[in-house]
């Protein structure tokens, strides 16, 4: 889709040093202005979906840059792209779309780059509110970045230099003169969309449009015209006077995190986010930005208005940058590991559905995730294996809540007892909690997360009885060890999609499982006493939920397959793997109960 | 006839009741006081000095002071840690206080829940330690084991979402005997802890041992008997992701059949009990 299909979109051209800028604007123009700029070698048409979607509650303006687009070329090319001419247009756009009002300024790749300097310039001062950057560093803050690398060379700063100085390939093929133009007006133009498409998953469609070509050749002038002479010689004062919100994507082959480092000292309003996607961000993952980029305006809004400023709002907890804003669904969430983990991603800024048969547990589950930072958290009372009750579920929080960033399909029960003194219908009930539950967790949210095409991540709680077999669980073994297999083979599956799968294998961890648990072949006063008794050998052992969360939330953020957590679950995965036989005959012995 | 299990120990109870009184009188005082910059210790001198102001001279342990993460003990893991710190109140803190002070013989431990401005968390723990104060009398009216109230409170705090804190005090107790206590001219403390307490404590334990009960009310078998006649200092402590809260007052036990006389709170006009009042009028 291009930016004339959007409804509401407005042209005009604003001129400024001999050249003339296509601006566009969407939404109401009484509204707070957020102006996006483009990269290269892009146009604003990169921008569609992040801008219909701010255009709802903002003032969303997007122009060419010069040399891009339908804006017009300087004459001669060299020397007109420079940092302080890129200033230039943007004030000029800026005065002409929010003459009385300071912007929000959204850049991806070279439009981060410039935008960093109108954010650390005097001359921008008071006409900007905030700036939200994403893939692309200062040239002032890399110049310095370099310089203390070379200054003081440890191994691990010569490695960091290595590997941006090899991820940075295309800035010195772009300085050659003439064959990028050629290559870019010839064969490069052509494939560019093909290559866009297989290796950065940006989805098929009409972008990049049409001027591609022209525009890649003109902005390889970008890098020609500041990347030496500010690399050599970084302004000593870029400091930021707006709050920056910095969008780091973790898997973008062009630039590295670690640039991002020494940030702090140049921004004293940071808010970092991470985001597991590639480069092209704006294609690949427009829902997540534009809610970024709105929550932080809007926090900057509110902010010189008396409001509560930025800084205070941020949640605190482990991987916030990562979680902050998501939509994190956890089923059997009214206790143990589902209700750590659902307070785990409050604390990190996550909206919550704690789900759980039991509406008290949820409800209190829900009302404790606000309460710690969650913005907003919701408590649905469904039971997993029920089929059509989750079908509801699912078509209940798509369009309510949105669609979910991360499941978590954790609700479970347990079942003990040996295999001749387990019934078909413990059978049928075990497996149709443990198993089909999830089953039914990863088809529903995970088709919603599929078709959505923008990213997302399944964590489904196995055990470690998964992988250890033992004469006391085949119920339970069974049903786990099915999903630990459903979770690999879905991973496989997912990953073309960018969907992570994680199965977690906690072990023996102090949760109310063995409360509930059914041991198969005893009388009502036996299985209360075995009940017990296994709450108590639990409790002795007394490893606490809150660390099967973190695991599960370091789980997403690296995208692992198989998390063990307990020292016993890694002990018997080490084993599984280096001696079976040991297992098997662990699993012969009898449990001391 | 419950008038008459009243009247036997009105005096006595009056004596108990007048320095739970004191007690949660000098919590209050020394809450008002608390501004940020204030230490863990600066706030139990506050306590020690108006107390021994008002003529209290023995204490059954002196007075402590919790901030911030340390209302839930965070990473508590030995007895030294309770002790008060140089950790500096901060806005939005939580902070305890605890003091146990001796006067005119009568013995009160008490325990006061605050926070130095807004703390909806803490708004949260506070109202629900209601149903913990209603629980623990009813369950001691049915005269159910004391372990088995123990658990069945820390089951409560575990279906309410919280971490029972209470755990991490020595012997893991939430509640122990408190009794007149003998004054001497000289009555000095080791640990924190008052002598002349310690050793009523002490020789409830060795009679205690003798006839199957204990003056320490905590999940260990020790506990494992229906609740002895006397009075009981009760401490139900929430702990929820670095923010605590708990209450601290005395809970009356008697040998009465009437299940109103068997056990009863010592007062009722305490700064807990008032605040979930008014909250019910606000509601």
């Amino acid at each position: 889709m291009s930016l004339r299909d959007l409804p509401g979109a407005r042209e005009r051209r604003v001129a400024t040093g001999g050249i003339e800028l296509c601006v566009v604007e969407l939404g109401e123009a009484t509204r707070p202005t957020i102006v996006l700029v483009h990269g290269y070698p892009d146009s604003k048409e990169v921008w569609t979906q992040v801008a219909r979607q701010l255009a709802e509650q903002w003032h969303v303006v997007l122009y060419d840059v010069r040399g891009h687009g339908s804006s017009t070329a300087p004459v001669p090319l060299r020397g007109g792209f420079t940092l302080e001419k890129l200033t230039d247009d943007f004030l000029a756009v800026v005065d002409a779309v929010s003459p009385d009002r300071p912007v929000h300024v959204v850049g991806h790749d070279w439009g981060s780059v410039q935008a960093w300097e109108f954010a650390t310039v005097s001359r921008t001062e008071g006409r900007i509110a905030s700036f939200t950057s994403m893939s692309g560093p200062s040239l002032d803050h890399f110049g310095h970045w370099i310089k203390q690398r070379v200054a003081r060379p440890t191994p691990r700063r010569v490695g960091q230099l290595l590997g941006q100085g090899a991820k940075s390939w295309y800035v010195y093929m772009l300085h050659t003169p003439v064959l990028p133009e050629l290559a870019w007006r010839g064969p490069l133009g052509k494939r560019w969309p093909g290559i866009l498409e297989r290796l950065e998953k940006v989805p098929p469609g009409d972008y990049p449009t049409a001027s591609l070509p022209d525009d890649a050749a003109h902005g390889a002038w970008l890098y020609r015209d500041n990347v030496r002479t500010r690399l050599r010689r970084p302004r000593a004062d870029a400091y930021a006077h707006v709050p920056v919100q910095l969008i780091t994507p973790t898997g973008d082959i062009f630039l590295s995190e670690q640039l991002y480092d020494d940030l702090e000292s140049w921004v004293p309003q940071l808010t970092r986010r991470t985001l597991p996607a590639k480069h092209w961000v704006p294609r690949t993952r427009p829902d997540q930005l534009a809610s970024w980029i709105a929550e932080f305006a809007a926090a900057n809004e509110a902010a010189p208005q008396g409001g509560i400023p930025v800084r205070d709002t941020a949640p605190k907890g482990a991987h916030a940058d990562r979680f902050g804003g998501q939509l994190v669904l956890v089923t059997g969430a009214a206790g143990g590991i589902g209700r750590a983990t659902a307070f785990a991603f409050a604390e990190a800024g996550a909206r919550v559905v704690a789900v759980d048969r039991d509406a008290d547990g949820a409800a209190r589950t829900a009302e404790l995730a606000r309460l710690i930072g969650a913005p907003a958290a919701w408590a649905e009372t469904v039971d997993v294996s029920d089929e059509q009750a989750m079908e509801k579920l699912a078509e209940k929080v798509a369009a309510e809540y949105g669609i979910v960033d991360v499941l978590v399909n954790n609700a479970g029960i347990g079942l003990s007892g040996s295999f001749l003194e387990t019934t078909a219908e413990d059978w049928r009930h075990v497996l149709d909690v443990n198993l089909w539950g999830v089953i039914h967790g990863c088809r529903l949210f995970g088709k919603q997360m599929a078709e959505r095409g923008q990213g997302g991540h399944i964590v489904n709680t196995a055990s470690a009885a998964a992988y250890q077999p033992s004469r006391a669980l085949p119920a339970y073994s069974t049903s786990k060890a099915a999903v630990l297999m459903l979770s690999e083979c879905l991973r496989a599956e997912f990953a073309e999609k960018s969907i992570g799968v994680s199965a977690v294998c906690p072990g023996i961890v102090n949760t109310n499982i063995t409360a509930t648990t059914h041991f198969a072949g005893t009388d009502a006063a036996q299985e209360q006493r075995l009940r017990k008794r296994t709450s108590k050998l639990y409790g002795v052992r007394n490893y606490p939920p809150e660390k099967v969360a973190e695991a599960i939330l370091r789980a997403v953020v690296r995208n692992q397959a198989v998390v063990p957590v307990t020292p016993e679950s890694h002990a018997a995965r080490f084993l599984s793997r280096l001696s079976p036989g040991t297992l098997r005959g662990i699993a012969r012995l009898k449990p001391p109960l | 006839m419950a008038s008459r299990v009243n009247d036997e120990r009105a005096p006595e109870l009056k004596g108990f009741r007048d320095v739970q009184r004191l007690a949660y009188a000098c919590a209050e005082a020394v809450a008002a006081r608390l501004k940020p910059g204030v230490t863990e210790r600066d706030a139990a001198r506050m306590q020690r000095e108006w107390l021994r102001e008002r003529g209290v001279r023995d204490w059954f342990h002196l007075p402590f002071a919790w901030f911030g993460d340390r209302t839930a003990f965070t990473g508590f893991k030995v007895p030294l840690q309770f002790f008060p710190t140089n950790r500096q109140l901060e806005p939005g803190m939580p902070f305890i206080l605890d003091m146990a002070p001796v006067y005119r013989g009568f013995t009160a431990d008490i325990g006061y829940s605050g926070c130095l401005g807004l703390h909806p968390l803490h708004d949260r723990l506070l109202a629900d330690l209601e149903v913990h104060r209603e629980l623990i009398l009813r369950e001691v009216r049915e005269r159910r084991p004391l372990r088995e109230i123990y658990e069945d409170v820390e089951r409560l705090m575990i279906r309410q979402g919280y971490a029972n804190r209470h755990r991490a005090y020595p012997f893991g107790v939430i509640a122990h005997k408190v009794d007149r206590v003998a004054e001497r001219r000289w009555s000095p403390h080791v640990f924190g802890f008052g002598t002349q307490s310690l050793k009523g404590l002490l020789s409830d334990a060795v009679h205690g041992h003798r006839d199957g009960w204990s003056p320490l009310w905590s999940p260990y078998r020790f506990s494992d008997h229906p609740p002895q006649p006397g009075l009981w200092a009760v401490e139900p402590h929430l702990g929820f992701r670095g923010t605590g809260a708990k209450f601290e007052e005395i809970l009356v036990v008697t040998d009465s059949r009437d299940p109103e006389q068997s056990a009863f709170w010592l007062d009722d006009d305490l700064p807990h009990v008032r605040r979930w009042a008014e909250e019910r009028v606000a509601a």
